[in-house]
């Protein structure tokens, strides 16, 4: 039988302000970036449009540029997307003189046309378009503010009624923590914001906690069951008794984000990145921001359970091992199948 | 706990296998396709997997449209779209895609999606085209139908079989027809002599005519073609030497809505005048309301000072008369009677009809009177190759990330680690079975949803496994070990379930079109995960510890 981390004792707990250090050193430049220049933000978002074409050979970026140029069509990007012969060229509004007046579909139809000249008729397809109005796209941005706030309010809410507030807060700011460095990420890359982007940042949130949850629910069991350790010790306990399961199903879902990325194709791939980097930030936060964390807010606000936060380091006295067998196993039973 | 024998749990294990086979076993669909050869319409069969596909993976059109108010503000958005919608619901047709989607997001918006559809230049001139609303008097003197004799004779000159001919179709068109009629016009004994010399008239073999089947309410003018014949007659009556043969000054328009008769549905074919009598232009008003006195569902119009007076002379000449309301060239609903001349205002009394009814014609008659010219929004057209190519590399990466699971659960876990990948099986066939009963989309975003959620799904059992683990290495007896790891790995497997959820929810709630999608796919995904990883791997495990009650070790 394998055994992974199988009564593991580090203390994670101890190297707490290494990993806000690390974290910040990622954090900081990438949102730098991020107020300085913004996102990647898709048409989607902007308004604008996108042409997707396949072409018979791979012809370069540079001919259909020069084709495009030849026709008037300037601030156009053209990029390779895929294959050798697929290429995207999205015009975002604002950058093109027929597109601030309104009118969505004359660009495709103007690039339709310089195409037809520069590269022939039928030297390719276009496989897809994209339009949308500028009203459409700030909409869009609204509405993807207004997920992750709800997203974090009801998560707040659900955390605070099944464990207390404590537990909900130390949670939430250990997500808000996720968000940080997944758009300082989403930055280092230049990965393209989309819908889909945006609902892998969601995922990634629920992922997260989830993750947070375990922790915490082993926590809670081990608050119970151990009358006489502190918090330091009963959250490092906890994160070593969990840290076979996080290693699991870290590596399960790794595998199914890694063939995405490597497999799925060009669309999905931001989608990918993004969650794998998820599986990353969120074990990480779990451990080294939320566990602290709650140590924090235990500390500031005590808790009625809150032996919690009376020494931040460990009180050496007692041994962390578990106990003897049939003491703590019916320390409670919630839910039953 | 609810299913405490195993006989009971695997009966409702079993019960959801049938189901979800049930669900996804592929069923025959009707799917309307544009013949390449000559550019109508026809029927196929398709037999797929009832799951429906998003627009990004089965190709098509997606279009957002917004009432135009860049020529001036238009007071009521709500008002001018539903106007709109019905515009474009009795449009789409024409394009002949299997699942057209025409809805009202948010106020003041409409969607419209059209799978399979190509061109998008073509969909925009069709759903942007100004309505064109007419009231036409139906072929009162039954011109139609005393030419279709001929026109079965042409049809049989040129080589065209009634469909009906083989035996046991034509006994299945004279009995259909048969107590049909008789069912319809119980008590109208005066009607019933009537009708039944027209269905000798209609049956007689002939390719168009046994199509046809008479009005139930033997209005002059209107046949019933069986819905799934109708593209048929379509065809029939397009040839040139069908054409040749209508009666000058008649034309034929379909109905927009299907009438069901007993088993069958049936779409409505009116021989009307060429000449409209009136059209939307001098419609003024029209409003829908339920008649206080008589309890009727009633449609208020009033015309134009100078529709009026043409529409009191027309109707002066057609009292008596059937008048077909003709919106894009589709007749809608049935044609009302004129019961006496009306002038400047006019009303249609739809009888005990629900209310419902009377407001959608209002509908349609200002949809014709005042146009609302649509802008669109936001536009999208996939290839129905790339959306072939999404689904087989979402596939392919679907297999080898699954693969992985299935190694990763097997190796570490053994033989409990093969019941988590049997359940696994299991929740996959689930998970796809749901989307097919709610009839959700399946959208790459989903599909990228679905396979990370394969991922995820394992996690309840890695944390039960675990836990089993713990509870065997503090001394525990197998049996013992499994009980508590299932009773304490449940809180977190809620917990953690729980809050995915709401977060899927928020998801499904702000978003649109595949993030909704995707939303989804992740709901009913986690409703399987916890179905298969708590109670079906306890049924293993049970069946298990009772096959060997004295195992000392347990392969976990």
């Amino acid at each position: 039988m394998i055994r992974l981390f199988a009564n593991a004792n580090y203390d994670f707990i101890k190297w707490r302000r290494w990993a806000y250090g690390l974290t910040a050193a990622l954090i900081v430049p990438g949102f730098a970036l991020f107020l300085v220049h913004g996102l990647n933000y898709s048409i989607e978002f902007t308004g604008g449009t996108l042409i997707q074409l396949e072409t018979t050979q791979p012809v370069g970026t540079e001919r259909i540029r020069s084709a495009l140029d030849a026709a008037g069509i300037r601030d156009a990007e053209i990029q390779q997307f895929g294959g050798a012969n697929e290429y995207k060229v999205q015009a975002r509004l604002g950058t093109t003189a027929a597109l601030t007046q309104g009118s969505t579909d004359s660009t495709a139809q103007a690039v339709d046309s310089a195409l037809a000249h520069g590269l022939g008729p039928h030297q390719y397809t276009i496989v897809r378009t994209e339009a949308v109005g500028p009203k459409v796209g700030r909409e869009l941005q609204g509405k993807a503010f207004l997920a992750i706030l709800f997203s974090f309010i009801v998560t707040l809410i659900y955390l605070a009624v099944r464990f207390e507030w404590r537990f909900g807060l130390a949670a939430v700011l250990a997500t808000l923590h996720d968000i940080l460095t997944t758009i300082a990420f989403i930055r280092y890359l230049n990965l393209e914001v989309s819908l889909v982007v945006v609902g892998a940042v969601l995922t990634m949130v629920g992922y997260s906690l989830n993750d947070t949850i375990i922790i915490f629910d082993r926590v809670r069991e081990n608050l119970r069951k151990f009358r006489r350790q502190n918090l330091y010790e009963i959250l490092n306990l906890s994160i070593n008794e969990t840290l076979p399961r996080s290693v699991l199903t870290h590596g399960t879902t790794m595998a199914t984000t890694v063939a995405l990325v490597l497999l799925a194709g060009e669309v999905l791939r931001p989608f990918a990145l993004v969650m794998t980097f998820a599986i990353f930030t969120g074990t990480f936060s779990s451990i080294y921001i939320a566990a602290p964390l709650l140590m924090y807010i235990e500390k500031r606000w005590p808790g009625q359970d809150a032996r919690g936060a009376r020494a931040f380091r460990p009180a050496g006295a007692v041994p962390l091992t578990p106990p003897p067998s049939g003491s703590g196993s019916e320390a409670r039973s919630k839910a039953a199948v | 706990m609810l299913f405490r024998t195993i006989r009971s749990r695997l009966m409702v294990t079993g019960a959801l296998v049938v189901g979800s086979v049930f669900a996804l076993k592929p069923s025959n669909t009707v799917q309307r396709i544009r013949d390449a050869a000559t550019g109508r319409m026809k029927d196929t069969t398709v037999r797929r997997v009832p799951i429906n596909l998003g627009l990004d993976l089965q190709g098509g059109i997606h279009l957002s449209l917004e009432v135009d108010q860049s020529k001036g503000p238009v007071p009521d958005c709500a008002d001018a779209i539903s106007r709109a919608e019905r515009v474009v619901r009795s449009r789409i047709d024409q394009f002949g895609t299997t699942e057209p989607v025409v809805q009202i997001i948010g106020r003041c918006r409409l969607v419209v999606e059209l799978p399979g559809e190509k061109d998008p230049a073509r969909a925009k001139s069709i759903i942007q085209r100004t309505a064109f609303l007419e009231f036409r008097i139906t072929d009162m003197q039954n011109l139609f139908r005393d030419a279709l004799p001929e026109i079965d004779r042409a049809l049989r000159e040129a080589g065209v079989q009634a469909p009906g001919q083989t035996g046991a179709g034509a006994a299945n068109v004279a009995q259909l027809f048969g107590p049909d009629t008789t069912k319809a016009k119980k008590g109208k004994a005066a009607a019933k002599g009537k009708a039944a010399k027209d269905t000798t008239d209609l049956n007689a073999p002939g390719a168009l005519s046994s199509l046809l089947f008479q009005s139930p309410i033997n209005m002059p003018g209107e046949f019933l073609v069986p819905e799934e014949q109708a593209p048929v007659a379509e065809s029939l009556l397009a040839r040139p030497e069908v054409k040749r043969l209508i009666p000058r000054g008649i034309e034929l328009k379909w109905g927009t809505e299907l009438a069901s008769r007993g088993a069958r549905a049936y779409r409505a074919l009116y021989a009307v005048e060429d000449r409209p009598i009136i059209t939307g232009e001098e419609l003024e008003k029209a409003t829908a309301r339920r008649d206080q006195v008589t309890n009727q569902s009633v449609v208020d119009f009033v015309l134009s000072r100078s529709g009026g007076r043409k529409f009191e002379r027309e109707t002066g000449r057609h009292v008596g008369h059937y008048m077909a309301i003709i919106l894009d060239g589709r007749a809608q609903g049935q044609p009302p009677i004129i019961k006496s001349q009306i002038g400047q205002h006019g009303q249609i009394e739809l009888g005990s009809k629900p209310l419902q009814e009377a407001q959608d014609l209002a509908l349609v008659l200002r949809a014709g009177a005042l146009p609302a010219p649509l802008t669109i929004v936001e536009e999208r057209t996939i290839g129905p190759s790339l959306g072939q190519d999404s689904i087989k590399d979402g596939i392919r990466a679907g297999v080898v990330g699954v693969l992985l699971v299935i190694l990763i659960m097997v190796v570490y876990y053994r033989l409990s680690g093969v019941l988590a990948v049997l359940a696994l099986t299991l929740y996959v066939a689930f998970t796809l079975a749901g989307l097919a009963l709610f009839g959700s989309t399946l959208t790459l975003p989903g599909l990228a949803g679905l396979v990370l959620s394969v991922g995820i799904a394992v996690d309840a059992n890695v944390l039960i496994f675990e836990r089993i683990r713990e509870e065997l290495q503090h001394g525990k007896l197998v049996r013992t070990a499994v009980d508590e790891g299932f009773k304490h790995a449940m809180s977190a497997i809620v917990d953690s379930n729980v809050s995915t959820a709401l977060t899927a929810g928020i998801l499904y709630l702000v978003g649109t079109g595949p993030v909704r999608g995707f939303a989804v796919t992740l709901i009913i995904g986690i409703g399987a995960s916890m179905i298969t990883a708590i109670f079906v791997v306890r049924t293993f495990y049970m069946i298990w510890l009772q096959r060997r009650p004295d195992m000392a070790t347990l392969s976990v």
